[in-house]
């Protein structure tokens, strides 16, 4: 098999694979948000960057090549990392004590494997709205990353397509696919992909909020750079 | 007429400042705690899903957060109608509190107020600290931090973290505990409880040695207002409301919490952001009232654990069965309480219930939900209303040392009165005055759920509001 190297071990790939589907064939981890194994590659988050002949790659979309030579975990592809993943904290009100999503987040996870421990930057707080009209599901936008594996979900698995993001710029958001732009009003149902996709805190199950004690969590269980995606709920 | 302010109060979280008016015979006629920070949780949860709300509140307070996690919860409780806890969780939830009371209590005395009754208010502010109480009594010290430490345990072992867990949640908790958990609380448990009689002693020994001076110090005479159980047993977790009268009358008893705006009314001031709480049946002049553990140990009719009762039997005859008013002895109640935590979890401990069993249960969903709790610093009100989609709309929180205001502000004109030379702020005065807040609470950030360490500030102002005088203190929990 033709194969590369990640900080220097050597990776085998099948020929198609992109970087990321690679490393995670060989367990090894590369930081990410909207990549995930059942979705095409979507390369908006840029958290997966990686360093191949002094230019920076998103691992996610990069084809595999014979004979690359990428650097994953290096200090200064981690402050790339970093000041992104600093972007989407400030971006949002990520407020980790009482989001009910901490310990199995997705991105307060990667935060804190790539070591961004307190943002530096100003928090915009932004104003956004809190969806609970459906009964079964809330959706708090305060928390979205813009990594649109909902919509991916929604539309590719559920056929539904009750997810999308509206808006361009600082101005992009997610909306709901629905009359009055509500959930209750979409077709939106607990069983679907979308309802159990969400790498942060904005689609959730309602009234069961910190139901899972400390300790017992997604990532207090399993580090996420020790998970593959499909282990989590 | 003079006025004097003190600000900012050290050893006290959150930023306080008083203000002294004196007339022209410089008899303090007024005294003014002011409370100058606003947090405003009541507001900014609105919109937010009730499930959320026990583990968001509790961020009040760093002291205490258990107390708030645990109001809140019960509130949660109503909303989802779950009328009755697992055995399980109930328990689950008494152990949590027991060992937030314990550490709290022992953090109170230890660290923060310990070095004025064992140093004087007079000793150097340098070494009138945790720290100079480490290098004169070692001993006291290590009981004091080690007695903390347990009951910080047992909130890690119950809420999965020593500070701002999340094991109660709306209709139970989300966990029990393992066998090495309870093993691990059990093997130290039998030496906590010995310090805990060691720690009232101490205070009785101190308490003794000027029994005049203390029983003098900051006295002032009020109505007491805590839960109890419905046998009248001293009770921290669930109860109903008693009332009593500084002449000892019950005015009220076993009133059920879900009521209590029919006992309460709270008045606003424009100088602090506290609000001034009172019983309605008395009115705003003489309806103000004392909670905490002075009011517990006054209301109850006797306590479940045996040491503790003991000393709650030599704590009652010092007003010969009458209610106990002078305001240090919130320190004695204090230890007494913190004894009944500890002999609380040795009982509680042994109980299979803690280690398996239904953890939550539900019932109609309602729209009203208040929880009510004995936080250790007197009794906490939670209220939230929610919508049909589960979000808050309305949040009412009467903390302790919001029904301590008006209290703390007559104790304060108490002490200035007795301290005041002329019109210059001395340091004994500055102490004193620091003291008598301390007594009460160290904690004026949850009562206007305001962040920040607690400076003190005291200004001496004349009849016409003029400054006289004005002491700072910079903010230090170490003097």
């Amino acid at each position: 098999m033709p194969a590369f190297k990640i900080d220097d071990q050597e990776v085998e790939f099948i020929p198609g694979q992109s970087v990321m589907q690679a490393a995670l064939a060989a367990d090894i981890y590369i930081p990410h948000l909207c990549f995930h194994e059942d979705f095409k590659a979507h390369g908006s988050c840029r958290i997966c960057l990686v360093m191949q002949n002094g230019r920076y790659l998103s691992a996610c979309t990069i084809p595999a090549v014979e004979g690359m030579d990428i650097i994953n975990i290096r200090d200064d592809v981690q402050e790339q990392r970093k000041q992104l993943l600093e972007l989407l904290f400030i971006e949002g009100n990520h407020v980790c004590p009482s989001c009910e999503k901490s310990g199995s987040c997705s991105l307060q996870s990667v935060a804190e494997f790539c070591g961004l421990l307190s943002p530096s930057l100003p928090f915009m707080y932004p104003n956004r709205s809190v969806d609970a009209s459906h009964a079964d599901f809330l959706l708090d936008f305060n928390r979205c990353i813009l990594c649109e594996l909902c919509v991916r979900a929604s539309r590719d698995v559920d056929g539904k397509s009750v997810f999308g993001i509206s808006g361009r710029g600082s101005n992009a958001h997610l909306v709901v696919n629905s009359a009055d732009g509500k959930l209750v009003s979409s077709s939106f149902e607990k069983t679907d992909r979308a309802a159990s996709i969400c790498p942060v805190g904005v689609i959730l199950p309602k009234h069961r909020g910190f139901k899972v004690p400390i300790g017992k969590r997604e990532f207090d269980v399993t580090a996420i750079n020790e998970r593959r995606e499909n282990d989590a709920g | 007429m003079t006025r004097i302010c003190i600000d900012p109060i050290s050893r006290v979280e959150g930023h306080g400042k008083i203000t002294l008016q004196q007339n022209k015979q410089q008899v303090i006629t007024q005294a003014r705690l002011h409370i100058a920070e606003f947090r405003g949780f009541e507001k900014f949860i609105q919109g937010r899903p009730y499930w959320e709300v026990p583990v968001l509140v509790q961020r009040l307070c760093g002291i205490c957060p258990v107390s708030h996690h645990l109001a809140a919860a019960k509130a949660g409780d109503m909303l989802v109608g779950a009328k009755q806890l697992t055995p399980t969780a109930e328990k689950m939830r008494r152990l949590m509190h027991f060992g937030q009371v314990l550490q709290s209590h022992a953090l109170h005395f230890f660290h923060l107020s310990s070095p004025d009754l064992l140093f004087g208010y007079d000793d150097e502010v340098r070494h009138r600290n945790i720290v100079g109480v480490i290098q004169d009594f070692p001993d006291l010290a290590k009981q004091g931090v080690l007695l903390r430490k347990y009951g910080q345990e047992v909130i890690r072992i119950t809420s999965g973290k020593r500070i701002h867990g999340t094991g109660a949640i709306p209709g139970g908790i989300n966990k029990c505990l393992t066998t090495d958990d309870r093993d691990f609380l059990l093997k130290d448990i039998d030496q906590i409880v010995e310090w805990g009689v060691s720690a009232v002693g101490i205070f009785k020994k101190i308490f003794y040695e000027h029994a005049d001076y203390h029983q003098q110090f900051a006295r002032i005479e009020s109505n007491m207002v805590s839960l109890v159980r419905a046998d009248g047993a001293l009770e921290l977790y669930d109860g109903g409301l008693r009332v009593r009268s500084a002449d000892n009358r019950l005015l009220f008893d076993h009133q059920n919490t879900n009521n209590y705006l029919d006992l309460i009314n709270e008045h606003v001031e424009s100088w602090s952001y506290m609000k001034f709480p009172f019983l309605k049946s008395l009115g705003v002049e003489k309806g103000w009232y004392r909670v905490g553990p002075l009011a517990r140990m006054n209301n109850c009719d006797f306590i479940s654990t045996p040491l503790a009762q003991q000393e709650r039997q030599e704590f009652m005859k010092l007003n010969n069965g009458l209610p106990v008013q002078f305001t240090l002895a919130y320190h004695w109640a204090r230890l007494i309480e913190l004894l009944h935590c500890a002999e609380s979890i040795r009982e509680l401990l042994p109980d299979t219930d803690l280690l398996s069993g239904e953890l939550t249960v539900k019932g109609d969903m309602q729209q009203t939900g208040i929880g009510v709790i004995e936080a250790p610093r007197g009794t906490l009100f939670h209220h939230y209303e929610i919508n049909e989609e589960g979000l808050v709309t309305k949040a009412n929180l009467i903390v302790s040392t919001t029904h301590n205001n008006q209290a703390m502000n007559e104790s304060i004109r108490h002490v200035a009165n007795q301290y005041i030379s002329g019109n210059e702020i001395t340091e004994p005065l500055l102490n004193q005055l620091e003291v008598a807040v301390r007594a009460y609470d160290p904690c004026l950030s949850c009562a206007t759920h305001a962040l920040g360490q607690m400076p003190l500030e005291v200004n001496l102002l004349d009849e016409n509001g003029l400054i006289l005088d004005k002491k700072i203190k910079s903010s230090n929990y170490a003097g």
